[in-house]
């Protein structure tokens, strides 16, 4: 059974000769690292990161609410006031190490709750929903000149719409069935000459080199998180390979057991940011990890001891390139009065500022880049200071 | 011979052409269609052996409630087996049927009210779901449709409206419980109007105060108490949430079950249901990028029939967009692997490949039946399905599919009756010169002629 690295050897002239530029060997743009991890579904940030010195947090959540650090069901403490949910112990010390960020009550711009406007929103980087056609880490990398590199790099058989667009990118997924043949595929090079898209992702296909010792690894994982990240992991590790890295994880939609569908999830999370920075090295130091979520959870539960849709989430910043050790952004605290619509956390903090932030700051696009082609929409919204280091 | 006309009626309104359809279908291919479209959906016979969904319900609850470990292992392992049967014959029936339009729209309707293993406890009971909810009402009302799959257990329990409790009902206030909006908000924004329909959260939260009360019974430990047969729908007045409620600026005063009933008649006549169902139907049948005018043609047949999809289905067809091969449509998965079975199927019963093959490789191709990622379903346009990595398993299973097949089948014979019509000089003079009969199969298989529809 021939790889498809094999395939590319054998044939590279061919893919030569065809409209599609080959693979290139030049050097890629940045040696930084960038993951962004999507949770999808609406992660409740008042769960991973409770607000227990609030005193209308308990109120609130009666049977959710985890207690104050030296109870039983402990908060892990992080500043006095908040407390970092039991299963995401291995963030704390990310965070005494000074290379974490936290920012509570963040969100995008938009106000409503359909999860599937919200993610078109977060992913899209538009002001409103479906304004955006493509993804803003695509018009990223775009801007960074790296349209052909393939620095782009999504897990899972198609790509997310915050990595679509003009450049060209990397994705990976795990199948069971024998790659075909070499010589079938030079058929299909043939054959696929007149229909632009198809010829594209096959050309695409053909050139990604599957790495071996990475198809064993997959066995070891347990969920798809942890799947993804050692998957990526593996690929962002090459010589010249993808540099910026999407990873999605879905099941946050917590409307009912919340406490015992988030401590897995959390738990999954937190080891696999550990295994980014274990498996990373010595680039840990140029590395950036962003876990964010489409919109934040109603501040009071629900019937089913689960939270329903809602505004302000959480994100989590954490790297060797990040100015950490912080809550960062504003608390707009939980009093009846400063909840949005008298049920949800306030969007006090902006997610598009951080997404800002790590684009100038930490991969060194241009402040007029950003404003002008990736977040041509928002030019309102800043960035925040110090985010990263310089 | 096949002309473009009927591998558009066979294809893109059908599953793809058998033999048997370009036979029936050649003579007038739009009156084939219209011939589909009959208001009374008997359940094919094929399903007449499976259990329904209270009885699946039912065997699942009492599966969690074994106590010993290696009996429930056994069980469950005995309810997947059952279940990825239940997928056998699924296939089978979209492979032989001769009602491919109907069956089209089944999965059309199916997708659009998901439910998803996602959910364990519902999975099993998936397959009668579809069944039960959507098959009879496919060429009936889009109401009744709604009414049905509201009221099904698995969408009940898939949307959480099983532990939406009002918190002025009997219960709700002795035990403080309160909403689950998860439910009444889906329904507006991925049944019915749309997320651009223009309806509040207001609206939200009272709606799912209105539907509270709709939930499933379950297994009672005292059988005295069991109030109806568990795994089955039942209105719970203890929880529903007492008094009228304004929903989209009407009052509804109704009491129990008749609120949400009113409620979701309402909302299945309201224009924006209309435009928005009838975009995604002309996104399924026209193009990814639905043409305005087509979309307001449906709109408007959907509003003056009042939600009748028959009458809806017959003006798709009518449509003379959908009669161009505009090549902006990509199979889903499914719909590929069901495609390539239908133009190698010559006679009943079909014989299909072993699992590696079926749906271990759909899930590899992104798309694991039953399994959508959220309860917006599957995507419907090319670029959500065609990126370098699904195409390599498309090609992997293409590949390995027609290494399996039958060495009667000749590539010819498959290439006039799947692709002919479309495909150019150079595909033709490829799979003329390919190299062995695999090859030429796969390569048929594997053309944008084919993948497209």
């Amino acid at each position: 059974m021939l790889n498809r690295r094999h395939f590319v050897r054998l044939s590279a002239a061919g893919l030569m000769a065809s409209a599609i530029a080959p693979p290139v060997f030049a050097d890629v743009p940045t040696e930084k690292r960038f993951i962004l991890i999507n949770l999808k579904g609406a992660m409740d940030g008042l769960h991973a990161l409770a607000p227990y010195g609030d005193s209308d947090y308990h109120k609130l959540r009666p049977t959710l609410g985890l207690g104050a650090p030296g109870t039983d069901r402990t908060l892990l403490d992080i500043d006095g006031s908040f407390g970092l949910h039991p299963a995401l112990k291995p963030l704390q010390s990310l965070f005494n190490a000074n290379e974490l960020v936290f920012v509570p009550a963040v969100s995008t711009q938009y106000r409503q709750r359909s999860h599937f406007e919200a993610q078109n929103m977060l992913e899209g980087g538009g002001a409103s929903p479906y304004q955006q056609k493509t993804g803003w880490l695509n018009r990223a990398i775009v801007e960074m000149g790296g349209s052909q590199d393939r620095i782009g790099l999504t897990l899972g058989p198609t790509i997310p719409l915050i990595m679509r667009g003009e450049a060209d990118i990397r994705t990976w997924s795990d199948s069971r069935l024998p790659e075909a043949d070499e010589g079938f595929l030079n058929q299909l090079n043939a054959l696929y000459q007149e229909d632009p898209i198809f010829h594209k992702a096959f050309a695409q296909a053909q050139a990604d080199k599957t790495n071996p010792s990475m198809m064993e690894n997959m066995r070891l994982g347990n969920g798809r998180l942890e799947l993804s990240t050692r998957a990526a992991l593996a690929i962002l590790k090459e010589k010249n390979g993808p540099r910026i890295a999407v990873i999605e994880a879905g099941g946050w939609d917590t409307h009912y057991a919340q406490e015992r569908r988030l401590s897995n999830l959390f738990g999954e999370l937190a080891s696999s940011i550990a295994l980014i920075k274990k498996e990373l090295g010595s680039k840990w130091k140029d590395t950036a990890v962003m876990v964010v979520s489409e919109f934040g959870r109603t501040a009071a539960e629900n019937g089913s001891k689960g939270t329903d849709h809602g505004t302000g989430g959480l994100a989590i910043i954490a790297g060797g390139s990040v100015n950490g050790g912080k809550i960062r952004g504003v608390w707009p605290g939980l009093s009846k009065i400063a909840l949005l619509e008298e049920r949800d956390l306030a969007p006090a903090n902006h997610l598009e500022s951080l997404f800002k932030s790590a684009l100038v700051q930490h991969l060194g696009i241009s402040e007029r880049q950003v404003a002008e082609t990736i977040f041509p929409d928002i030019n309102s919204i800043k960035m925040m200071e110090n985010l990263f280091h310089a | 011979m096949l002309s473009i006309d009927t591998l558009i009626a066979t294809s893109r309104f059908g599953l793809g052409p058998t033999p048997a359809d370009i036979a029936r279908a050649s003579f007038d291919s739009k009156k084939w269609l219209h011939n589909q479209i009959n208001v009374d959906q008997n359940l094919p016979k094929i399903f007449a052996s499976q259990p329904n969904s209270a009885a699946l319900l039912k065997e699942t609850y009492s599966i969690r409630a074994l106590k010993e470990r290696d009996t429930k292992k056994d069980s469950r392992q005995k309810m997947r087996r059952r279940f990825n049967q239940a997928l056998r014959t699924r296939l089978t029936h979209q492979v032989q049927t001769d009602q491919p339009f109907a069956e089209r729209l089944v999965m059309f309707w199916s997708n659009h009210f998901t439910v998803s293993r996602t959910r364990g406890l519902i999975g099993p009971a998936i397959p009668a779901y579809e069944n039960e909810a959507i098959r009879p009402f496919i060429f009936g009302r889009f109401e009744d449709m709604l009414l049905n799959v509201v009221q099904h257990p698995c969408m009940l329990i898939y949307l959480d409206n099983i532990s939406s409790i009002g918190p002025n009902s009997k219960q709700g206030a002795r035990r403080g419980k309160d909403l689950n909006e998860n439910l009444a908000r889906e329904i507006l924004e991925l049944h019915t109007m749309g997320a651009q329909g223009g309806y509040s959260q207001n609206d939200v939260t009272n709606f799912a105060k209105i539907l509270t009360g709709w939930t499933v019974e379950r297994q009672r430990k005292n059988p005295k108490r069991q109030i109806t047969l568990p795994g089955q729908f039942y209105f719970n007045t203890r929880i529903h949430e007492p008094g009228s409620q304004e929903l989209l600026g009407k009052t509804f005063n109704q009491s129990g079950k008749q609120q949400g009933i009113q409620a979701l008649k309402e909302i299945a006549r309201h224009p924006s249901t209309a435009n928005f169902i009838a975009t995604k139907l002309v996104k399924h049948f026209v193009d990814d990028d639905p043409p305005k005018k087509d979309i307001e043609r449906i709109s408007s047949i959907f509003m003056k029939t009042n939600g009748d999809l028959a009458a809806v289905s017959r003006a798709l067809i009518n449509l003379e967009s959908t009669w161009k091969m505009n090549g902006s449509k990509v199979k889903s998965p499914e719909e590929m692997i069901i495609s390539t079975l239908r133009a190698l199927h010559h006679d009943t019963p079909v014989t299909l490949p072993k699992r590696q093959l079926l749906f271990q490789a759909l899930k590899s191709m992104g798309q694991e039946v039953f399994h959508a990622p959220s309860p917006a379903g599957w995507p419907d346009e090319a670029k959500a399905w065609i990126a370098p990595e699904s195409l390599s398993h498309r090609i992997e299973w293409v590949r390995e599919f027609s290494r399996h097949s039958s060495p009667e089948i000749r590539p010819l014979d498959i290439f006039e009756n799947t692709i002919a019509p479309i495909a150019s000089n150079e595909t033709r003079k490829l799979i003329r010169g390919a190299p062995s009969r695999e090859d030429g199969l796969a390569l048929i298989f594997s053309s944008p002629a084919f993948q497209r529809r």
